[in-house]
């Protein structure tokens, strides 16, 4: 992106996009749809337009709250030794640890990495853009909620999660045979859909968007 | 034809490191975002020092202390995290035993060696150039996440393998100190604050 030249009078402060990871002045000039603005010194993506980005992100948003339900609930893995089974959902993963002492906030922190920190985002990603996307005021405490979504990005473990599950799968198959509930398969998809959300979204473009000095009275 | 690098702190501004608008030097809050504002955040190395040591002292009753304690009929064996991984060596999933290894033991040590690389090398000269000292930063920031990997792997058992007189499966105290050092180690890296890497900056003269 275009460089702030050494005398330039910035009195249009409004026009100066500073990367966050090295503090690079440049002058902001939203990119082609598809392209994307980097950081000339660090290469930090800064703004990344996607064509009909907000509605995607909707449909997307909403995908994810969908399957997570589903997947929570429906069985996820079963086990089956010696004739004897059981079938465990996403549900009873989470609570694998509560025992009534300690580990249960290991079950807790469990439950919040693999769904609940990924369905609060999509919700609060919801209640921000979808506003924007019909060209309308962003709601109360957007700019908040938008806050808490990015500051939860890296405490959604989805995908991580399912990483664990093929290397379970391995760990336990010389004790008992493993089958596949629907659950698991809605999981699989489910982060497919959150990493595409995430190349999609241009957190620029929406701060830009709710900035209260940008939209006509 | 490129026109030097010019930072928003060299030109008295502020930049606000979440939506990335400029204020003037000594704004307090980001009128567009409404994040908190600092040109550097100066006590950020103190959290990082905490967070890190707490995040190591995590680490060694993570390593010697059993993840996972497995039953079958009336025989119990204990794992710990290498443990665990030697045993699937046995069993020939050395693919898996890799993945484990990998995401348990080298990555968070590498951590804890980059970050702390990373924390001294802002007040003294540094043998790698900023560039790569941010490389190397991002690296920590993507791949610190993976170690939860473990955690989950031993809670999916648990939940799983419960067959009554058969076999069973149950996490061990490893579980919780490991689970918490991966939680301190990423406070840990999401408390540095980039912008001091270039401050430093071995490529200021380019
Ligand atoms: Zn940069
Ligand atoms: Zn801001």
């Amino acid at each position: 992106m275009a460089a702030v030249s050494g005398d330039a009078r910035l009195t249009d402060l409004e026009d100066i996009i500073a990367c966050p990871q090295c503090d690079t002045l440049h002058v902001a000039r939203i990119p082609a749809l598809g392209q994307r603005a980097i950081c000339r010194r660090c290469g930090y993506v800064l703004i990344a337009p996607r064509r009909g980005a907000y509605l995607r992100t909707i449909a997307l948003a909403l995908t994810v709250t969908i399957l997570m339900i589903g997947a929570t609930f429906f069985p996820f893995l079963d086990v089956r030794v010696a004739g004897m089974s059981n079938a465990s959902s996403l549900f009873d993963t989470a609570l694998a640890f509560v025992d009534g002492g300690i580990m249960t906030a290991l079950s807790v922190a469990v439950a919040a990495l693999i769904v609940l920190i990924p369905v609060l985002r999509s919700l609060l990603v919801l209640y921000v853009v979808a506003p924007l996307a019909i060209d309308r005021a962003p709601l109360p405490q957007a700019a908040a909620a938008f806050r808490l979504s990015e500051n939860l990005r890296p405490w959604s473990m989805a995908e991580i999660f399912v990483i664990g599950c093929a290397v379970a799968l391995v760990k336990v198959g010389d004790l008992a045979r493993v089958g596949y509930g629907p659950a698991f398969w809605m999981f699989a998809a489910l982060v497919v859909v959150i990493l595409l959300q995430e190349s999609l979204i241009s957190r620029w473009m929406i701060w830009r968007d709710l900035d209260p000095k940008n939209r006509p009275a | 034809m490129t026109a030097p690098i010019r930072t928003a702190r060299e030109s008295g501004l502020v930049a606000c490191t979440r939506c990335a608008r400029v204020w003037p030097m000594g704004t307090a809050e980001c009128a567009r975002c409404g994040s908190a504002l600092q040109s550097r955040d100066t006590r950020s190395l103190q959290r990082v020092w905490a967070w890190l040591i707490v995040g190591f002292m995590c680490y060694i009753p993570a390593n010697l202390f059993p993840m996972l304690k497995t039953r079958v009929l009336f025989t119990e064996t204990d794992a710990t995290i290498v443990g665990g991984a030697v045993e699937l060596i046995h069993h020939g999933a050395l693919g898996i035993a890799l993945v484990i290894l990998v995401a348990s033991v080298g990555i968070p040590i590498g951590k804890f060696v980059a970050i702390a690389y990373l924390a001294l090398t802002i007040s003294r000269p540094a043998a790698l150039s900023s560039h790569r000292r941010h490389k190397l930063y991002e690296l920590v920031e993507f791949i610190g996440r993976w170690s939860m990997i473990d955690v989950f792997v031993v809670a999916i058992l648990s939940a799983l393998v419960q067959l009554s007189v058969v076999a069973s499966i149950n996490p061990g105290p490893a579980a919780i100190t490991f689970a918490l050092s991966v939680i301190f180690t990423m406070l840990a890296a999401q408390s540095f604050d980039p912008r001091m890497i270039w401050d430093s900056g071995s490529e200021r003269a380019r």
